[in-house]
């Protein structure tokens, strides 16, 4: 049994993050809102987002944080989605060999007692 | 526009103050102010409190302290920015005629550790998605990547400020750090070092406004004191949003402020003599000196080699030592930098003090997102 870690923002089979596409500025924008946060129109339609894209930015968080009981060291950091949207993520562990531009994907990582959230990891065959 | 006098400032040392509370240390920096504005029972009529951990009427707990109540007391919260936003609504007030003298103070007692802040929903918490140092080490990277920036130099931000705090007894770290111990100090998130960070503590800043004399003797004034939200579109921008799109034409809240700030005071960042602004971490301080206009992107380096931002420099950056030797107090931090200011100005500023200095500039930002730039003149 997989619970997401909050409700809304990720389907878990494919795994896919939900976002918004607005009918009237052109711009994404992930959580899903009622407002656009760029034009604050209404006239959002709800898409699924691309599930691949490049790193583009990168840390390793080696001490836990307040309120975290996950493991430690995780990666963390921002990753560029084909429709232009930067996506603030954990990464799969170690980081250290990680670049800028790196091709990443998405997939599902359980945080413990069966609690999931989504991260970034290297495509297969790069990387990591 | 009626001029702004600061009348009097005081301070409450930042550092780690056991068995001390956050209203003693409040009363401590509020006394303090109100003695050297000479200002008697009764002579202010609002009072504007910043801070953003002390609790529900933490200002009406100080001036209680003090039966000093019956104004206005207002607690303003806006994350570093605290005291910021509550100098911007004490100058309008007196601008506008609505008061003669208000007091404004801020102050702080924080928990050890990484900042933990109600801004983050306890999901985004659970997820590892809401860790301070990580978002700092991001926006390093990415200033690294995008200004040539080496973590040789974040080491040398941390140099310049605590050898400035040497000086500084109301600060911290009063010790001198070179830039090995810096990058040998314990790996936080890369690229940022322990020492490349600045510590959470606990402090006290107040200063006293009124309405300037029209001859014209107010020593310090306040020339202007501006706050300012962010626009959205930043990934990694203090409003810390969970995505962003391209920001190379979006200014951060920052250049915001100091635009505005700049405009209304009269000047321009040439005509600035000492600067105090936010080293929340070393890469900060950097990103802030183009923020603020006070070099060109990508011109930090030489900016640093060059020494103009060190005491004796051209343009000395944080002679307080910064929040990298004061630590960060979060509603006394902007109070903290305009009371180093004043005393600059007046030339009161002992070993420290930076020849001839007449006009100053403070900037803080923070969560929110929320940046204020306050300018003095002497």
């Amino acid at each position: 049994m997989h619970t997401p870690v909050h409700e809304g923002l990720f389907t878990l089979d494919p795994p896919a993050l939900l976002g918004a596409l607005c009918g009237e500025c052109g711009h994404h924008s992930f959580p899903r809102l009622a407002h656009c946060p760029y034009c604050g129109c209404e006239n959002v339609d709800p898409v699924t987002l691309s599930d691949h894209g490049t790193l583009w930015g990168w840390t390793e968080v080696t001490t836990a944080p307040p309120g975290y009981e996950g493991v430690v060291p995780f990666g963390f950091g921002v990753v560029e989605l084909p429709e232009g949207l930067r996506i603030v993520t954990r990464l799969t562990s170690p980081t250290a060999t990680y670049e800028y531009g790196l091709a990443m994907r998405l997939q599902i990582v359980d945080l413990g007692d069966g609690v999931v959230t989504w991260e970034f990891t290297p495509e297969t065959g790069r990387g990591v | 526009m009626t001029g702004v006098e600061i009348a009097g400032v005081g301070l409450h040392p930042f550092g780690r103050f056991d068995g001390v509370s956050v209203t003693d240390m409040g009363v401590t920096a509020v006394k303090a102010a109100l003695a050297e504005a000479a200002i008697p029972r009764g002579g202010f009529q609002a009072a504007f409190c910043g801070t953003a951990y002390a609790g529900v009427a933490a200002g009406h707990k100080v001036l209680g302290a003090l039966a000093l109540t019956g104004m206005p007391i207002v607690n303003v919260e806006a994350g570093c920015a605290s005291g910021g936003a509550a100098l911007q609504l004490a100058m309008g007030a007196i601008q506008a005629g609505q008061y003669e003298s208000v007091l404004v103070f801020g102050m702080e007692k924080m928990p050890k550790g990484i900042i933990r802040s109600t801004f983050f929903e306890p999901w985004r918490e659970q997820a590892g998605l809401a860790v301070t140092p990580a978002y700092f080490a991001l926006r390093a990277q990415r200033l690294m990547r995008e200004s040539g920036i080496t973590k040789n130099q974040l080491a040398d931000v941390v140099v310049k400020n605590r050898k400035h705090g040497v000086h500084n007894p109301d600060a911290m770290f009063r010790k001198e750090v070179t830039a090995q111990e810096v990058l040998d100090s314990r790996l936080v998130c890369d690229p940022l070092h322990l020492f490349m960070l600045c510590s959470p503590n606990e402090g006290a800043a107040a200063v006293v406004l009124r309405r300037a004399p029209a001859d014209g003797t107010a020593r310090v004034t306040l020339a202007s004191a501006v706050l300012r939200s962010h626009l959205p579109g930043s990934v990694l921008g203090e409003a810390t949003p969970l995505s962003g799109i391209d920001d190379s034409s979006i200014p951060p809240p920052t250049t915001l402020a100091a635009n505005a700030a700049f405009e209304e005071a009269g000047v321009g960042p040439d005509d600035l003599d000492i600067v105090e602004c936010q080293d929340t971490d070393a890469a900060r301080e950097l990103l802030a000196w183009e923020e603020l206009g006070l070099c060109a992107s990508g011109d930090q380096a030489r900016v640093l080699a060059d020494g103009d931002a060190t005491f004796g420099g051209r343009r000395p950056v944080n002679v307080s030592g910064g929040l990298l030797s004061k630590g960060e107090p979060l509603g006394a931090s902007a109070l903290g930098q305009v009371v180093e200011l004043v005393r600059q100005l007046r030339g009161e500023a002992g070993v420290r003090q930076v020849a001839g200095a007449r006009v100053g500039l403070a900037h803080t930002v923070g969560r929110g997102a929320n940046a204020c730039v306050t300018i003095i003149k002497a």
